[in-house]
């Protein structure tokens, strides 16, 4: 059992860790109260289509940045639905680097763009990785037959 | 059997399967504070929520759920306001588009119909910014239909532009929500629907909501019974001549806590 606990104190500190470093917010832990034993997925699964949408918008992005005549409005849809997203799962840094993305493209800046995509792509890949460390301490829990601390 | 007397042990429900549909269905009827979908009425209900979440109070609204139309073009936002909705007991059809929204009401240039297998809706919970068609253009789409437009539309937008805002509520949305939604946000909407479908039981004398045809009942037209008088053409069929009319802007009726 000794192990349980410790898995799960190691869980509930790698959470406080991220909230703490902004990459998640309180709207993560929303969705964590919204899970249950008839949902017990909820998270996961809102979490995935996140990570599908977000790779969608990010290949978009670069597609439309990279034309000789850029779109701006295309970008801004683009941005705009990226930060909505990132928003409803509570991913606070990627959100925070659309809000930027958002200025760069009512100001049609090309290069305050590319910096915005490069910068967006970087906390994504943070913040997905770090779910996914996540997730997995909440299986290896599961897993030893313990359950998942709030 | 015996998984079910286990799985009931550490969950403290029962699954939904244990239980043959008819029965299920009769047990959804029974009020209780809190019944969720995948437990079963009776002594052994409780509520499935960690408590922090809470329980809500349904005595009001009797034995009917909600039914809510969710329009959304992001598959992120549909999902979570689609758990939203249900771990607040309410009936949920979630669709991408305004024109989907449009299809399932019927509106679309066919005949008025209450949409998928006649279920009501009772509130219309639609994002701002969709491509193709946007939230505010379905609200017009909306108050402009004879059927529908006693229907309580809510906007939810990620963005808080007062002139938005404004635009929405003078085109007779109920409230304009900036998301993220919360629970919470969710809950007073609920609360505040069924207030008004509780009155309008209490005042006809019954908890059994009767299909539309069988409402005969005029409600009053005074000022101060306004919104009873909004909530009541929701439920008289929709070519009612007796129908009387109500006035076009409806006051915010709940208080913020």
């Amino acid at each position: 059992m000794d192990g349980v606990v410790q898995l799960q104190r190691q869980l509930l500190d790698y959470t406080a860790l991220l909230f703490q470093e902004g990459f998640l917010n309180d709207q993560f832990t929303q969705l964590q109260q919204l899970q249950d034993e008839t949902n017990p997925d909820f998270v996961v699964e809102v979490v995935s289509l996140f990570f599908e949408d977000s790779e969608r918008l990010l290949n978009e992005l670069a597609n439309t940045l990279d034309q000789q005549s850029i779109d701006f409005r295309k970008v801004d849809s683009h941005v705009h639905q990226l930060k909505g997203s990132s928003s409803s799962i509570g991913a606070q840094r990627v959100q925070n680097v659309c809000i930027a993305f958002r200025n760069f493209c009512d100001a049609q800046n090309t290069e305050g763009c590319l910096k915005c995509l490069q910068q967006v792509k970087n906390e994504y890949s943070l913040v997905k990785n770090k779910l996914e460390t996540l997730f997995k301490l909440e299986q290896q829990i599961l897993a030893a037959g313990g359950s998942i601390p709030m | 059997m015996f998984s079910s007397i286990a799985h009931y042990l550490h969950y403290k429900s029962l699954p939904l399967h244990s239980f043959p549909p008819p029965l299920y269905k009769y047990w959804k009827q029974i009020p209780h504070p809190f019944l969720d979908m995948g437990s079963v009425a009776g002594e052994f209900v409780r509520h499935v929520l960690p408590e922090k979440v809470g329980v809500s109070d349904h005595s009001a609204a009797g034995s009917e759920e909600l039914h809510v139309l969710a329009v959304d073009d992001s598959h992120v936002d549909r999902k979570v306001i689609e758990r939203l909705l249900k771990i607040s007991s309410c009936k949920v059809t979630a669709v991408e588009s305004g024109t989907r929204a449009l299809q399932f009401l019927g509106l679309d240039g066919e005949e008025n119909s209450v949409g998928f297998d006649g279920l009501k809706v009772n509130l219309i919970m639609t994002d701002y910014s969709m491509p193709g068609m946007t939230g505010y253009e379905l609200l017009k789409k909306i108050k402009e239909s004879k059927a529908f437009r006693k229907i309580p539309v809510v906007i939810m937008s990620s963005e808080n532009i007062l002139t938005r805002i404004d635009r929405c509520l003078e085109e007779g949305a109920e409230e304009f929500i900036v998301k993220p939604v919360k629970l919470s946000d969710v809950r007073r909407l609920r609360d505040f629907i069924m207030r008004g479908e509780g009155e309008e039981n209490r005042k006809k004398g019954n908890h059994k909501r009767k299909l539309q045809d069988d409402y005969s009942i005029s409600p009053p037209l005074s000022p101060a019974a306004s919104l009873d008088c909004e909530i009541s053409s929701l439920l008289l069929p929709s070519s009612s001549s007796s129908s009387p009319e109500c006035p076009s802007k409806r006051p915010r009726l709940w208080v913020e806590d």
